[in-house]
């Protein structure tokens, strides 16, 4: 359920053959080319792959080298204060002083983000509430658990109220459960406070439960940049499981005109059709094969970025 | 009245309500600052020490403003200044790592540096900051001293205002000493994120160069005199002074040399705050 109708299909961050080279030749990002919609975005890739290059570039923190980046239709170089009151920044690294209380620490924030002082107190709380930090608020900040400091760091980047949060990896640190909290509450910004998100992660696995739509990249490079669902729909396949007689059946199916794959004891058949099934459990029958599984399997988004990969690497 | 039994989730709501520009996200940050440089807004522990400063300084103020009402002088608005000179040391020692080695320490940076704020605000802010708070260590006693001999003054009104004439090129010494010691502790202080280290390297800036004076001073050369007081910011200050006095005895003799101690200072002042910039140019582009 949506409370606040989100901007679906509108761009937020739009780049055009953006490059970064640091000084000593490292290329941090190289010729990325990417529209991104409104929505929760996972932005994935291993480490030093160029995802906080990128996020320091939409803040206005450093300047591309070539090409060119638009955030909300702004130049992030240009109009710095423009893009930074729209845009909540939590970084990866610690960044919370010890001795404040987390609401003292939010309200500061906000008052640097340009709220006046009452509304940055109130939205100190707010921000702190809906991030779920209640009482504990009024204690100082070095005694939190992981947890709650990955919260405080959330309620600073939403204490002005920006329209896209910039989130770098905001699940390190955190055990299983606080992971899912944490992502929770992310999809929770996305869809219930109408605020885009960009994900940072390494793991693909914890974001595409989450996200809209995913960046991939790769040592500066675009890998991949769609929204999950294309990802995703036509790539269903049918998995079956027989106890032997594998090879059988696979020349029986692709006689039938089905594609027929094996992933080790596994064939994998596309569901192009509605018969599908049916040939599938006539060639079993037939064949009179002791059958074990016959069940439907989404691609993980995981999977697609490793075929990707090999295609490329060929 | 709301029915019992309603929970009521307001949800969240979006911010409609004005964003104000850097201006005011640099006097946010000013503010932030000179709390912070006495404690407030901080553990009960960290007002400790600069309260026990201020205290001092108050209560030797009050001392001299008693004294004075009795006819005896025990400091002048200058002397009281020079006499302050080494807590005001231990001053910014304290309070110059609190303001720009903490917020290294703690990797609040990047969250700074994320939103409207430059590097030069958040240099110009912590300044501004710490020479406001070291000309309050100075001034508000200088005041106190003020207001003790302008109420017991036996010539009226003339007396007052020639009291008060008297305080303000005081006043005018205070902004000098704030303003190097400020801008050299906190460049010390930004070079590192370790509260203890900075405030060491701080006192040991004006510790280790006092000795340089004294060298100078026993060589055989009377421009080597003269030029002595330069070595040091303490007797820096003190050789504008004598130079501006007209060599009012400080245990110094700056000769001719008088305008040397004042460009070195506009120098040091102003190499300190581009260093400072640099740095934070630097910091703030990571």
């Amino acid at each position: 359920m949506r409370l606040v109708p989100t901007l679906s299909g509108v761009t937020i961050i739009a780049t055009q053959a953006l490059t970064k080279t640091y000084g000593g030749g490292v290329t941090a990002l190289s010729d990325l080319t990417v529209d991104v919609d409104a929505g929760v975005i996972g932005l994935v890739g291993a480490n030093g792959a160029g995802k906080s290059t990128f996020i320091k570039i939409m803040l206005g923190l450093i300047a591309p080298s070539s090409g060119g980046v638009r955030v909300f239709d702004l130049d992030p170089v240009a109009e710095t204060d423009k893009v930074r009151a729209r845009v909540g920044y939590m970084p990866e690294n610690d960044c919370l002083p010890p001795d404040v209380s987390a609401a003292e620490f939010v309200t500061h924030m906000g008052r640097l983000s340009g709220l006046p002082k009452t509304a940055a107190r109130e939205r100190a709380s707010e921000a702190l509430r809906h991030v779920g930090l209640y009482e504990e608020r009024y204690r100082q900040i070095g005694g939190y658990s992981t947890g709650m400091k990955q919260r405080v760091k959330l309620a600073q980047a939403l204490v002005h109220d920006p329209d896209l949060l910039l989130l770098d990896e905001p699940t390190n640190g955190l055990d299983p459960a606080g992971r899912d909290a944490m992502l929770n509450l992310v999809q929770r910004i996305g869809n219930e406070f109408g605020i885009s998100v960009v994900v940072c992660s390494h793991l693909l696995g914890e974001v595409e439960r989450i996200c809209d739509s995913l960046i991939a990249i790769e040592g500066g490079h675009l890998l991949r940049a769609d929204r999950i669902s294309a990802m995703t729909a036509a790539s269903d396949v049918l998995v079956v499981e027989v106890s032997e007689g594998q090879d059988e059946l696979a020349a029986a199916l692709s006689e039938k005109n089905l594609r027929v794959s094996k992933d080790g004891r596994l064939l994998l058949v596309p569901l192009d059709s509605e018969t599908a099934y049916d040939q599938i459990l006539q060639a079993v029958a037939d064949l009179d094969l002791p059958l074990h599984r016959l069940d439907q399997r989404r691609h993980r988004v995981a999977e697609l970025f490793t075929t990707k990969k090999e295609t490329a690497d060929v | 009245m709301s029915e019992a039994g309603v929970i009521h989730d307001i949800g969240y709501q979006r911010y409609t309500g004005p964003r104000l520009g850097r201006a005011s996200v640099f006097t946010a940050m000013y503010v932030h600052g000179l709390r912070a440089a006495f404690g407030f807004g901080r553990s009960a522990k960290s007002k400790i020490f600069p309260w026990m400063v201020a205290g001092i300084a108050l209560l030797i103020a009050v001392i001299n403003a008693a004294l004075k009402s009795r006819g005896i002088t025990l400091f002048n608005y200058f002397q009281f200044v020079d006499t302050l000179a080494w807590l005001v040391i231990f001053f910014v020692a304290i309070v110059a790592p609190e303001l720009v080695s903490r917020d290294m320490r703690s990797g609040v940076l990047p969250l700074y540096f994320s939103r409207p704020l430059r590097a030069a605000d958040y240099v110009g802010a912590k300044v501004a900051a710490l020479v406001t708070a070291v000309f309050l260590l100075l001034g508000a006693p200088q005041l106190i001293m003020f207001l003790g001999a302008a109420f017991t003054t036996k010539t009226g009104m003339r007396g007052v205002w020639d009291e008060f004439l008297r305080l303000l090129p005081g006043w005018g010494y205070s902004l000098l000493w704030a303003f190097l010691f400020a801008s050299l502790s906190l460049l010390i202080a930004s070079l590192t994120g370790k509260r203890a280290f900075a405030a060491g390297g701080i006192v040991a800036a004006f510790l280790m160069t006092a000795p340089v004076v004294g060298v100078l001073n026993v060589l055989p050369s009377e421009t080597a005199h003269h030029l002595s007081g330069l070595a040091s910011p303490m007797s820096l200050v003190n050789g504008i002074q004598i130079w501006l006095r007209d060599g009012v005895d400080l245990g110094l003799d700056v000769g001719r040399f008088g305008p040397i101690y004042g460009i070195e200072w506009v120098c040091l002042v102003a190499a300190c705050l581009l260093l400072l910039l640099a740095r934070y140019r630097k910091v703030a582009s990571l």
